[in-house]
């Protein structure tokens, strides 16, 4: 990964709430635990967080209510200033910039969609829609066009009179959605965008952002509570607990070696079969003798599960997305995870 | 287990030492007052010494204010501009020969605008009302009044709501101005009215100019706090995706804060409307002219029919104002189908254009559609007498008798004993009230407020008001209380008792002055029996909800228990409603206080009268210095109510 690849990237993010947070930071020591913080009337809301974030990549952050993931999401977007370390969007510090620089970057480069949709209640869909570009100060009818194409996009086309309070919760998060797209980000924010929807809506809202992503292929932060829905969506995790980062890695990566005993508990009832891939199973090729059919790689093992169980070879050829033979899939391990026995 | 029960240790034993010093208090007020005869002069009555000329100070600043700083100049041309605005309205609504000498406007071209206000705001039936309210003014002979009245607030009302959305911003603004502000909104909300008129008087005189000032002045912190209240309570989610999107301060403080905070602007709107009505009617004192100053004068000269219909108008014009300015705030905006043409999505729009063609038109025609004369206009002034007169006929015996029985068994020795009583034992009183409610720091609270009102040397004249409101709250207490328990009996009794009293809370307190006077004539029972009525509303608004509010859950349980209608209304409902209650109680005493003041025309010894005398004298010193002294009143009281409510409720576990 080089650097030009990384369009996000945040090093030693703290924040702290409390009465001098600032000159409190500075005399901590790095290795304080949470409840030392805590005692001493600090609210260490982000800990020390180093994440990169490359083109195209979609990280979600994933933790339970007061786990500090909102707020770390605030930091990166600089809704709320950071107490100590750096975030940088495509190479610049943006603590650094000027209000004026901060809204251009905002104007241009980012978008954000929010839990409680934050839609202007006394603006129709296609008011708040073109919200962003009347800010920029586009003119009414570049503004009108390309707001109408975002709300054809997310599907809400002919609903462009209505005002947010005449839409049903799922309607009204499109159209947040279609709000942050308006101005084609490169960064998409998106801050527990599904949580205030009832299951089924949040199901059919899921499978929408998966078209609109392989749409759009976007840079995505995406925070969420539901431990599903970050392996539906995610290319990355980054598990929080107390405000730090516990562990960031692929979701099968977490799922078969989660790094701390939180991690561990979180993981206990996934059904690691429809999470890992064979790819991520695979052993190197060397001295094997793989011979036979190839699986593919970017196939989950609850998907293999026909085949893992009628097969008799010990070691199962993998197949890359280019259909190469990349390494061996060892299928008594792989019925393992299937039939989901402990180790 | 352990810390909850030492916690309430902790409560019980700080309850506890509160009350011991209560008691000691208490005992000390009692010992001063049964001692009055060996008491030295000083503890009887506050001493010379004691007085401080808080009068002239505030004169004295006031005179540097207006000569030497020049300040005359600043409101001189402010007013000129108002009046400027004024002479527009004026020309318009009722012919003063003024640019744009376009007016006056057929009467039944306004009653058919405001009919089509009221249609768009909410629908047939407000349309209605408002409509035949203007009909009811025409035809009655009093548009002319109306108009005048119409005028200052056409005028006054939107500059003080322009004036409340700055300063409601600033605030909002800046933690600094909001702690420079909040102390001077709660005196400004519990100042009485007299006291804003007598600055006014000295700074732009009198007349309808002043009126409309005045106006401005009184009607704005009610504005200023709702725009506050309602920046505070934009969603943060709103905000950030303003942020998210792009926005500079001043865009989102333009499209997004005050668009969302929209519904709290608009209940401020309402107030300020409320506010204005209220104001402009008592601004009949320092000479505007309207339907105020014919009320009063009617009232003066004791004719009761013409003074009736004249209430009757402004009865109706302020539920009128009242009905259109919460439909405003309530209405939600809803989309038009797509595809709907031009002339249909302005229908409304131009109805209402054809509709003011078609009546200026046939008002050229037929005058009488143009202006009501005095000589046309009907009167139910004779048969409203004559109604009148058989009521009073027949009451009269009672009336009489009440009047004799209150004043002689009621009034007087309670006047008296409130005079006879030393002015330290009182003080100490009110710290022994101030200290088990809410400690040292409620005990020094009370003992500022009532010493500085000692300092101001007007102590009988404050004793005089304080006896008539604890008298007159009393009363109101007495009728409101079972009045809001009988209301709370059922959903649909709650709904209708309570919409009557929303009504007549939108009544200008002068209002009330015209049925006690009609019962009593003019005199203190009058007096008492005016803030009985107007004080009386609140405490049974404030018991309803109270009861309504209880949490179904309790109610049930107290059911399931086994317990009778009567059990659960005493031991669940009510000790569950007391804080809400306490609330109605507040507010009845901040009403009863303002009400004392107005009624002071008809003759009262208190505060009042000599507020009435001020103004005649134009002595702002004297004037706001009573006004402050009646304030520390409400605000002690206020304090008191507040502090103990906040507590019962937590104690409670209802929500604080």
């Amino acid at each position: 990964m080089t650097d030009t690849d990384m369009v996000m990237s945040c090093r030693k993010v703290w924040k702290l709430f409390g009465p001098r947070p600032g000159a409190y930071l500075a005399g901590l020591d790095p290795a304080a635990s949470f409840d030392q913080i805590r005692a001493d009337g600090y609210v260490p809301a982000v800990r020390d967080v180093s994440l990169d974030i490359s083109k195209g990549e979609m990280l979600v952050i994933m933790g339970l209510s007061g786990s500090g993931k909102s707020t770390l999401v605030r930091c990166l977007s600089r809704l709320i200033e950071i107490t100590g370390g750096e975030v940088r969007v495509e190479g610049q510090v943006i603590g650094d910039l000027s209000e004026k620089e901060l809204i251009d970057l905002r104007r241009n480069k980012m978008g954000m969609v929010f839990q409680s949709f934050g839609l202007l209640p006394h603006r129709t869909v296609l008011e708040n829609v073109a919200f962003p570009l009347e800010m920029r100060g586009q003119d009414i009818h570049t503004r009108r066009a390309r707001a109408l194409e975002v709300i054809e996009l997310v599907g809400l086309g002919g609903r462009e009179d209505y005002f947010p309070r005449e839409l049903s919760g799922g309607q009204q998060q499109r159209v947040g959605i279609a709000r942050s797209l308006a101005i084609e980000p490169d960064i998409w924010f998106l801050d527990e965008p599904f949580s205030a929807l009832d299951p089924l809506i949040r199901r059919e809202m899921q499978d929408e952002f998966l078209r609109l992503q392989g749409l759009l292929g976007k840079t995505i932060v995406f925070i969420t509570h539901d431990f599903d829905e970050a392996l539906r969506l995610a290319d990355r995790i980054a598990i929080m607990k107390d405000g730090a980062v516990e562990q960031c890695d692929r979701p099968d990566r977490i799922v078969m070696e989660p790094a701390t005993e939180y991690v561990a508990k979180f993981i206990e009832d996934i059904e690691k079969a429809r999470v890992v891939h064979a790819s991520a199973m695979m052993q190197p090729v060397n001295g094997h003798d793989l011979t036979g059919a190839a699986v593919d790689g970017g196939k989950t093992i609850s998907q293999l599960a026909r085949l893992l169980v009628n097969d008799d070879r010990l070691i199962l050829p993998v197949a890359g997305p280019d259909g190469a033979i990349i390494g061996g899939l060892d299928r008594q391990k792989a019925l393992d995870v299937l039939l989901g026995a402990k180790e | 287990m352990t810390a909850l029960s030492t916690n309430a240790h902790h409560v019980d034993a700080r309850h506890d030492v509160r009350m011991r010093v209560a008691q000691i208090l208490l005992m000390a007020a009692l010992v001063l007052t049964v001692g009055k005869g060996v008491l030295p002069e000083g503890l009887v009555r506050p001493p010379a010494w004691m007085v401080w000329p808080f009068a002239d100070w505030i004169n004295a600043f006031f005179d540097f204010l207006r000569d030497d700083l020049g300040l005359i100049h600043v409101t001189r041309a402010f007013a000129d501009g108002v009046e400027w605005l004024l002479d527009i309205t004026a020309n318009l609504l009722y012919g003063k020969n003024r640019w744009p000498r376009l007016g006056p406007i057929p009467w039944s071209v306004i009653a058919i605008t405001a009919a089509m206000i009221g249609y768009y705001l909410s629908g047939w039936r407000l349309a209605m009302f408002a409509g035949l309210t203007f009909v009811w003014v025409a035809v009655m002979g009093q548009w002319e009044w109306t108009m005048e009245t119409l005028s200052v607030i056409i005028v006054a009302a939107p500059l003080s709501i322009l004036l409340g959305l700055v300063f409601g911003t600033m605030a909002w603004r800046s933690a600094g101005f909001r702690m420079v502000l909040n102390p001077l909104l709660n005196v400004a909300q519990s100042l009485p009215h007299f006291a804003y008129m007598i600055p006014v008087v000295v700074f732009i005189g009198v007349g309808p100019k002043a009126g409309a000032i005045v106006t401005i002045i009184f009607s704005v912190p009610p504005m200023i706090r709702m725009t506050l209240l309602g920046l505070q309570k934009v969603p943060p989610e709103v905000v950030e995706a303003g942020h998210m999107a792009g926005a500079t301060r001043w865009q989102l403080l333009r499209h997004v804060r005050l668009p969302t905070a929209r519904t709290e602007i608009l209940v401020g709107v309402n107030q300020v409307i409320m506010q204005c009505l209220a104001m402009v009617v008592l601004a009949s004192f320092i000479g505007m002219p309207g339907l105020g100053q014919k009320l009063l004068q009617l009232l003066q000269a004791l004719k009761i029919g013409r003074s009736i219909e004249i209430g009757i108008t402004i009865v109706l014009l302020a539920v009128m104002l009242d009905r259109c300015s919460k439909a405003w705030a309530t209405r939600q905006p809803e989309h038009i189908e797509k595809g709907t043409s031009w002339l249909i999505r302005h229908r409304l729009l131009l109805v209402w254009a054809v509709l003011v063609g078609v009546f200026w038109g046939l008002s050229l025609m037929f005058p009488v559609l143009h202006e009501i004369g005095r000589r046309d206009a009907f009167s139910l002034a004779d048969p409203l007498d004559a109604m009148m007169d058989w009521v009073i006929m027949v009451l009269d015996p009672v009336t009489q008798w009440l009047r004799w029985f209150l004043i002689v068994w009621v009034l007087i020795p309670l006047r008296d004993a409130m005079l006879w009583l030393p002015f330290s034992a009182v003080l100490v009183f009110l710290m022994a009230v101030g200290w088990a409610v809410g400690g040292r720091r409620s005990a020094l609270i009370c003992l500022a407020y009532f010493g500085l009102i000692a300092m101001t040397g007007w102590w009988d004249r404050a004793m005089i008001t304080v006896y008539t409101v604890t008298f007159a709250v009393f009363l109101a207490t007495l009728i409101g209380f079972p009045l809001g328990i009988w209301g709370s009996r059922s959903e649909s009794r709650a709904r209708a008792v309570l919409l009557i009293c929303d009504t007549l809370q939108t009544f200008p307190s002068f209002i009330y002055l015209i049925p006690v006077i009609m019962l009593f004539g003019v005199n203190d029972v009058a007096v008492v029996g005016a803030v009985v009525l107007f004080a009386a509303v609140p405490l049974i608004r404030y018991t309803i909800e109270g009861l309504r509010n209880v949490p179904v859950a309790q109610i049930e349980a107290a059911n399931m228990s086994g317990a009778s209608r009567r059990q659960t209304l005493w031991s669940v409902r009510l000790p569950l409603a007391l804080p809400t209650i306490m609330v109605g109680v507040n507010q009845s005493v901040m009403f009863s206080l303002f009400m004392v003041i107005i009624a002071a025309f008809i003759g009262t010894q208190d505060l009042g009268q000599e507020m009435q005398r001020a103004l005649s004298s134009s002595d702002v010193g004297k004037g706001l210095v009573l006004g402050l002294a009646v304030a520390f009143m409400g605000l002690m009281v206020d304090h008191l109510i507040t502090v103990w409510a906040n507590r019962r409720r937590k104690a409670l576990g209802l929500e604080t």
